[in-house]
């Protein structure tokens, strides 16, 4: 009896399913937070391979799940500004003068600033450092995008945010046909012969979209007014100003809190007590405007197992990393006055490894599309796993 | 079910009501069609069912609607969506979500339906509207057809004992409007669902309506039988023509019906000459296009055609959604994009030309011909028109007059109707003079009046050399107009031959009337003809 008991939940375990949205981006903020307390380029790399590897995995179909590799070129465009700025503007610092080159001092009103000093390893490794670490907190957000169907976060929200979650549904979808709708007049612009520049061009552009624009969202307007959105939007005037103080004065607390606690040189009277001062203010304030929503959600993501294996993998990654700041601080952040190989230690090398078990401990997502052809097919697959699942 | 009790709609600004002291009952459980010419108030009286009309557009509401006993006066269309469901013309504008299955749950949950109802009710959903396997799709990768059923559906899972339907079919395809209809009348005959419909292609939907509701354009609703209506209608299908002429009765509004009544006018014809040349003498090669090919990324949307046309020919381009029509249309123009193949027109490709040059080779009305338009009036387009074609001042509005009379040169373009814009189009396109002139589905929206019309500017066209290609879904239309038929289907050119033999030899293509008469019989004006010279 257990152990066919263990059996059916393990089974349910593995079932294709996508996981809740939320999961995936507390996964990524974990990341993201570990990546935010070191500049060891060996820890960045590895977190990097561990977000990769995890979205490889586990991500779907989707348009939004193949948008990663824009994340990756934009990471890899801030790594490489970051060193030109050093290049151009940051000369000078450092001792290792890797190219000796003649400064350009500006004049006088950009005073301090020199263009093209002598060129110093250490203050392109500084750049390097930086730029990476930046690339790879955009990397996780980036894994999170492709992990989670940013409509179904939407979705997620609670009660309160849903006018405001459907209002964002609708912009997003909106910039795709925006940019649809300028393709198809530049064509069109093309077939009338007008190869006229400048802001006649702009004009006989930007008129016809903007028309398109505006008919479409009349439309949608129309069809969701009488597809009965907003149906209950009937709350005091009262009521609706006390929950937006609330909820907004809620998420400022919230930011400052996240804030103080991620930067270790702010008081820490802000961190922790104004994080959950915000957190608690907010919820209130949803809370409340919550109870006038009366909609209800078609198949609501739920979390089960799975969802705080991927969540606790990125949280503990980030603990880990702010555990290490403690211990051994100058792993995390290599000196840049004494040049050396930056080092690992075992504690954050085991923190970044943590994030990558979703990679291996999460169902996989279910198959897109769902135009399965092979009906009977899976069928015959369900009918297996339920029998397997008897035995 | 529906009742309006002398009702009368005013827009601010309007001269006269677009509605006028309408009166009508529509008992539960029927299907009725909707039928006037363009402008004449019938979105109006749709929207008047939900209570779009006044509460979202605005004017002045006199009289009573009521659906099931409530007066839609009083409440808001959010208040009447579990009562009333709309689709509108065009369905993907009125998407909300991105996945088919969200898309069918989202009205049910404004409404606050319980979550195990919702479950169940999308899956029926599904179901009767043959849906299942497109579930988890997303909405902007579905065809047509598709669209318009999930469309439905989104309405249908509120359970709404009304079902508003502006222009089901117009955008499809004839096996996708089959496709849709067949879940209409199911709705009808199963669910018992009121169905109001207004639809131009009337020649599809007619056999299904229990009702007509007729609205001759000033301002009055004629409720009747289709048959009693039809028969004094102006636009009227085909098949109905076919009837008057061979004075029927009862009036067949199917082509089952006509069919059995038929002999005796199959047999008179039998006598008479064949009704068209089955290879009409083809003009001097004006373009000749070769293995043009297009990809997008990993699909091909057109695979190596090769296409002659020819000076003073119309040749209709058909297929279902998605076959490569358009992108055709755009290759053989130049502006499109060509992954390999080549086009010759007087010698040189229009490819390697800038847009100035090669609209004056061949000039392309793309199927959203707004797009086009950017100025505020009309005036101002036509002379803006004239600018870039380098003609003579007034060579565009000349055109326009030509095409359709008396339009107002001061009003705004995107208050034109649908006709008169694809006039304004056509002459804008014109007066570049262009040799080949390519047409992406320029009747979508027009009625019978404008469409004949818009016919008679093609033989205007082509009697003076110019060669026509239309890309369009509307047989009726093709076997009035076109000489020449080709047809696409996964990129490809599946069949290519003079317009009677394509369409007779095709069960998805024939026209009403070559399914009533068989025999290469394509028009009701064939048949006119012929037994003009025929004696009875």
């Amino acid at each position: 009896m257990s152990s066919s008991g263990r059996h059916v939940v393990s089974h349910s375990y593995w079932l294709e399913r996508d996981l809740h949205p939320g999961a995936w981006w507390l996964w990524a903020l974990g990341l993201a937070a570990a990546a935010s307390r070191t500049t060891n380029p060996v820890l960045l790399i590895m977190l990097l391979g561990v977000a990769c590897t995890v979205v490889l995995a586990r991500r779907g179909d989707a348009p939004w799940a193949h948008a990663f590799r824009l994340y990756l070129w934009l990471a890899l465009a801030i790594v490489v500004l970051r060193v030109a700025f050093r290049l151009v503007f940051g000369g000078g610092e450092g001792g290792t003068v890797l190219i000796p080159s003649p400064g350009i001092p500006l004049p006088s009103w950009a005073a301090g600033v020199t263009l093209f000093g002598p060129v110093s390893a250490e203050s392109v490794l500084g750049g390097l450092y930086d730029g990476l670490r930046l690339a790879v907190m955009v990397v996780c957000i980036g894994a999170a995008n492709a992990l989670a169907n940013p409509k179904r976060m939407l979705k997620a929200m609670p009660g309160a945010l849903y006018e405001t979650g459907t209002v964002v549904v609708v912009a997003m979808s909106v910039f795709p046909q925006l940019a649809e709708s300028v393709l198809r007049v530049r064509a069109a612009r093309r077939l009338r012969g007008d190869t006229s520049s400048g802001l006649h061009a702009l004009r006989s552009v930007v008129v016809p979209v903007l028309e398109d624009a505006l008919e479409r969202s009349l439309r949608l307007a129309a069809a969701m007014d009488s597809r009965g959105y907003g149906r209950s939007g009937d709350a005091s005037v009262a009521t609706r100003r006390l929950t937006g103080v609330l909820t907004i004065g809620g998420l400022l607390g919230v930011c400052v809190g996240v804030y103080a606690t991620l930067d270790s040189s702010s008081p820490r009277y802000l961190a922790a007590p104004l994080l959950a001062v915000g957190v608690g203010v907010a919820v209130g304030g949803f809370v409340l405007s919550g109870r006038r929503v009366r909609c209800t959600r078609y198949r609501p993501d739920r979390w089960r197992l799975a969802e705080l294996v991927a969540a606790g993998s990125g949280l503990a990654a980030g603990v880990l990393m702010w555990m290490t700041t403690r211990v051994d601080p100058l792993v995390l952040n290599p000196s840049l006055s004494v040049l050396s190989w930056p080092t690992v230690s075992l504690l954050p090398a085991i923190a970044v490894l943590i994030g990558a078990v979703p990679a291996v401990l999460t169902p996989h997502p279910a198959v897109e599309g769902g135009a399965a052809p092979a009906e009977p097919g899976s069928a015959v697959r369900t009918s297996a796993a339920s029998s397997r699942a008897v035995r | 079910m529906i009742r309006l009790d002398q009702v009368t709609v005013t827009y601010p600004g309007a001269v006269r009501p677009t509605l006028r002291d309408a009166d009508l009952t529509i008992p539960e459980g029927e299907l009725v069609l909707v039928s006037g010419r363009t402008g004449v108030g019938k979105s109006t009286l749709l929207g008047l069912l939900n209570g779009l009309v006044p509460h979202f557009t605005g004017g002045h509401l006199q009289g009573t609607v009521s659906i099931d006993g409530t007066d839609t006066r009083y409440r808001a269309p959010r208040e009447l969506a579990d009562l009333v469901g709309v689709v509108g013309q065009d369905p993907s504008a009125g998407f909300v979500t991105d996945v088919v299955e969200d898309e069918l749950a989202y009205g049910m949950e404004q409404l606050g339906t319980a979550p195990d109802t919702m479950r169940t009710r999308v899956e029926e959903t599904l179901d009767l509207l043959g849906i299942a396997d497109l579930r988890r799709r997303p909405l902007r990768s579905l065809s047509g057809g598709q669209q318009q059923r999930v469309a439905i559906g989104s309405v249908l899972t509120a359970h709404p004992r009304v079902l508003v339907l502006d222009e089901p079919t117009s955008a499809l395809d004839p096996t996708a409007a089959e496709e849709v209809l067949a879940a209409v009348t199911r709705l009808v005959h199963d669910l018992g669902v009121t169905v109001v419909m207004a639809e131009h292609r009337m020649e599809r939907v007619v056999q299904y309506a229990d009702a007509m509701l007729l609205l001759p354009g000033d301002g009055r609703v004629i409720q009747g039988t289709p048959a009693g209506l039809l028969a004094t209608a102006v636009s009227v299908p085909p098949v109905v023509r076919l009837g008057r002429l061979a004075g029927w009765r009862p009036l067949p509004l199917s082509v089952r019906d006509a069919r059995r009544v038929a002999a005796p006018l199959r047999a008179r014809l039998a006598e008479a000459p064949a009704p068209r040349d089955d290879s009409p003498p083809a003009g001097s090669t004006v373009l000749a296009a070769e293995r043009i090919t297009v990809r997008y990324g990993h699909v091909v949307a057109v695979r190596e055609v090769s296409l002659r046309l020819h000076a003073g020919q119309v040749t209709a381009l058909m297929g279902r959604n998605g076959s490569g029509k358009s992108s055709l249309l755009w290759a053989v123009q130049g502006s499109g994009s060509r992954a390999a193949g080549g086009v010759d027109i007087d010698g040189v490709d229009p490819h390697d030309l800038p847009g100035k040059d090669a609209r004056r080779l061949v000039g392309l009305v793309p199927q959203t011909a707004a797009d086009l338009l950017y100025l505020e009036t009309v005036q101002a387009e036509c002379e803006a028109a004239d600018r870039e074609a380098d003609a003579a001042p007034g060579t565009t509005r000349a055109m326009l007059d030509r095409i359709v009379a008396d339009i107002d040169p001061d009003q705004h373009p995107r208050d034109l109707s649908e006709g008169q814009r694809l006039a304004l189009v056509l002459a804008i396109q014109l007066a570049a003079a262009p040799r080949v002139l390519l047409l992406d589905e320029p009747t979508r929206g027009l009625d019978y009046g404008a469409k004949a019309a818009f016919g008679e500017v093609l033989r205007e066209l082509t009697a003076r050399g110019r060669s026509v290609v239309l890309a369009t879904h509307d047989v009726e239309l093709v076997a009035e107009v076109a000489d020449r038929v080709v047809v696409m289907a996964e990129g490809e050119v599946v069949a290519d031959g003079p317009v009677a033999h394509i369409l007779s030899g095709s069960a998805a293509l024939a026209p009403q009337v070559c399914r009533v008469l068989g025999g290469g019989w394509l028009t009701v004006g064939d048949v006119e003809r012929a037994l003009a010279g025929v004696p009875t």
